[in-house]
């Protein structure tokens, strides 16, 4: 350890001002701030501080993501190992998502694991390598914006990054082409973050900006039924994308009148939904995951329970509301049981960890609420009476994102007109 | 039922006069730099575009239409009077305009004072005059144009509102240099396009 210590300082007189590289600084600061606690203290008159920095922060929401890591790794690959094993689907062309110069499937053989879904090594690795492709790709491409940016604008390179850096591919069809993912989170960091001033000072949550960009500029790849398993079949002289619908879309093309319910369309229970074992982004499908993650996030302090607990009261409230006047307006979905909500379409994943950005969500304690609300009420509208958009509290969390700053002005009017009665009754 | 709520959302979001259609987007840029004003401007604009737009609905249908004029008998119903659609929508808006004016002056002094400069500066307003072409355009009968026109106002006001609070907080951000003013603002309007679009492709 004290190895690295002193390299560090060795090389540090060379990016200090007036040094050869004083214009890489940033990414000295980087390496330094990520292995050592900076020696930097208080100085003049000390203030009380929380021991709380934006590094642990952001490293304790990493470790709360772990779980979700874990369930994109097995399942992406146990949903193709399936298709594979029992559906009759074949390895997907890698052509199809760039990996252009060497073979998912080669690489299956060379380590010798069958596609089989009972085996859980073969899981692991058959999604490791649909899902690290994506990441590394991800942190390769936002975390060259975010040094170009720091060098030219002088500010250090942030640990958000991590963060947005790893939500993003967790967010993504493990299908989805990697020239797609290198340009969805240039726009989220470029356009979504760095144009404001970097981590803190934007209005969006940048992974979600990335993926709404994508959504929205590469339908074909990022919807549909198709590429939510990383399996083929055999469709004229290549391979075409096997057909695996999300749980909402499978409800959602249920008959008007009738309870729509996974366990007849898809041969799915609400437990395999809570579980996650259910086609879907990469790492959005299990809801335990995500409440191991909120559970850590809570516990530390680090995520709101006020946005989490605000989401899910307006998904709960608004689903129950549409499912009281189900026969009156003529929409599937709303005759899906109001509990169902929580488990599918990424519901606990965007709650958890993409409504409660302490950057984009409302900040006051009272607009919290008001914000979580309106995010479960949007997510639910969408779901159910505009289908053909399945990520609704995608969507929907970006409109809440949008909404805040407005929220926040209102409850802190409230909080004055208060005070302003108060003092004028004594 | 499902018509008017689908025909009420897609007018707030898909169809929102300023982010997807760019329209008022003078007085949308200008005016959004403080919340309170944005809130006042956007109710007077819900206000109007919920008048007006019912009522060119109905100088439309009975009036202006080609054929329209067949209630007063037979006879009238070979005229096509839609060349005086424009001038007639215009009309109806300024002088919708200034009758709520008045009455808001004898009756609402707080709420005229509160609204003040905004509502004779709305008359102008190409949202308002766009609200009644589009509904004359996709031939809305009356009901659809009353909730055309609450939600084509809502949209409107909805978005001025966030856009302002938006500005407030980004008081606060270091954007560089050359961004600053103007063009942060429209890519700011860009972004949130992005999450008005939740109910498209309905």
């Amino acid at each position: 350890m004290k190895f690295i210590r002193d390299q560090l300082d060795a090389v540090e007189p060379l990016f200090k001002k007036g040094g050869k590289l004083e214009k890489l600084y940033p990414i000295y600061e980087a390496q330094d701030t990520f292995l050592y606690t900076p020696g930097q203290v208080t100085k003049g008159t000390s203030h009380v501080r929380d021991a709380i920095d934006m590094k642990r922060m952001m490293s304790t929401v990493i470790v709360a993501l772990l779980p979700c890591i874990f369930m994109a790794l097995w399942n992406t690959g146990y949903q193709a190992n399936y298709a594979i094993a029992t559906q009759g689907a074949v390895p997907l062309q890698d052509s199809i998502t760039g990996l252009g110069f060497i073979s998912r499937d080669a690489i299956m053989q060379a380590v010798g694991l069958p596609y089989d879904p009972a085996n859980q090594v073969s899981n692991l690795v058959h999604g490791a390598l649909w899902f690290l492709p994506v990441y590394l790709v991800t942190m390769a491409v936002g975390g060259v914006c975010e040094l170009i940016f720091s060098i030219i604008r002088g500010h250090e390179i942030n640990e958000g990054f991590l963060v947005s850096g790893m939500l993003f591919p967790l967010t993504l069809p493990p299908t989805v082409p990697l020239w797609q993912v290198a340009l969805g989170i240039a726009f989220g960091v470029v356009i979504g973050k760095e144009i404001f001033g970097g981590t803190g000072k934007n209005f969006l949550n940048p992974a979600l900006t990335a993926r709404a960009f994508l959504y929205f500029a590469y339908a074909a790849e990022m919807s549909g039924d198709k590429v939510w398993t990383a399996a083929g079949v055999a469709a004229g002289d290549g391979v075409d994308g096997y057909t695996n619908a999300t749980i909402l879309t499978g409800m959602s093309a249920a008959p008007v009148g009738t309870s729509p319910d996974a366990a007849s369309t898809m041969g799915l229970s609400f437990w395999d939904c809570f579980i996650g074992w259910i086609p879907g982004s990469m790492g959005e499908t299990s809801t335990l995951a995500c409440l191991i993650g909120a559970a850590i996030l809570i516990a530390t302090g680090i995520g709101s329970w006020r946005v989490m607990a605000g989401v899910t009261l307006g998904a709960l409230v608004t689903s129950m509301m549409l499912f009281a006047f189900r026969a009156d307006i003529d929409y599937p979905l709303a005759y899906m049981n109001p509990i169902w909500h929580l488990v599918v379409g990424g519901f606990a994943f965007g709650t958890v960890f993409m409504a409660t950005d302490p950057v984009s969500a409302a900040m006051t304690e009272t607009g919290k609420w008001w914000y979580g609300g309106l995010i479960g009420l949007m997510t639910v509208l969408i779901r159910v009476i505009n289908p053909a958009f399945g990520e609704g509290i995608m969507l929907a969390i970006l409109f809440g994102n949008v909404m805040a700053p407005l929220i926040d002005f209102y409850a802190i009017q409230a909080n004055v007109k208060r005070r302003a009665a108060r003092y004028a009754a004594t | 039922m499902d018509h008017y709520i689908q025909l009420f959302l897609k007018s707030v979001f898909v169809e929102n006069m300023a982010l997807a259609y760019f329209l008022g987007m003078c007085t949308f840029i200008a005016i959004s730099k403080n919340v309170k004003t944005a809130v006042s401007l956007g109710v007077a604009v819900v206000v109007i575009m919920a008048l007006t737009i019912p009522a060119n609905n109905l100088i439309f249908q009975y009036l202006v239409k080609p054929g329209a004029l067949s209630w007063l008998g037979s006879e009238y119903a070979a005229y096509d009077l839609s060349f005086l659609g424009l001038i007639s929508y215009i009309g109806t808006i300024a002088a919708m305009v200034q009758i709520l004016e008045m009455t808001l002056d004898k009756f609402f002094p707080s709420l005229y004072q509160t609204l003040g400069i905004f509502l004779p500066l709305i008359t102008v307003n190409c949202a308002i005059l766009g609200g009644s072409l589009f509904m004359v355009e996709r031939d809305y009968n009356f009901v659809e144009s009353c909730v055309f026109g609450v939600g084509a106002g809502f949209g409107w006001a909805l978005a001025i509102a966030a856009l302002a609070g938006i500005r407030e907080k980004l008081k606060y951000s270091d954007i560089p240099h050359g961004l600053r003013g103007l063009g942060i603002t429209f890519m700011t309007v860009g972004l949130m396009a992005l999450a008005f679009m939740s109910f498209g492709g309905m």
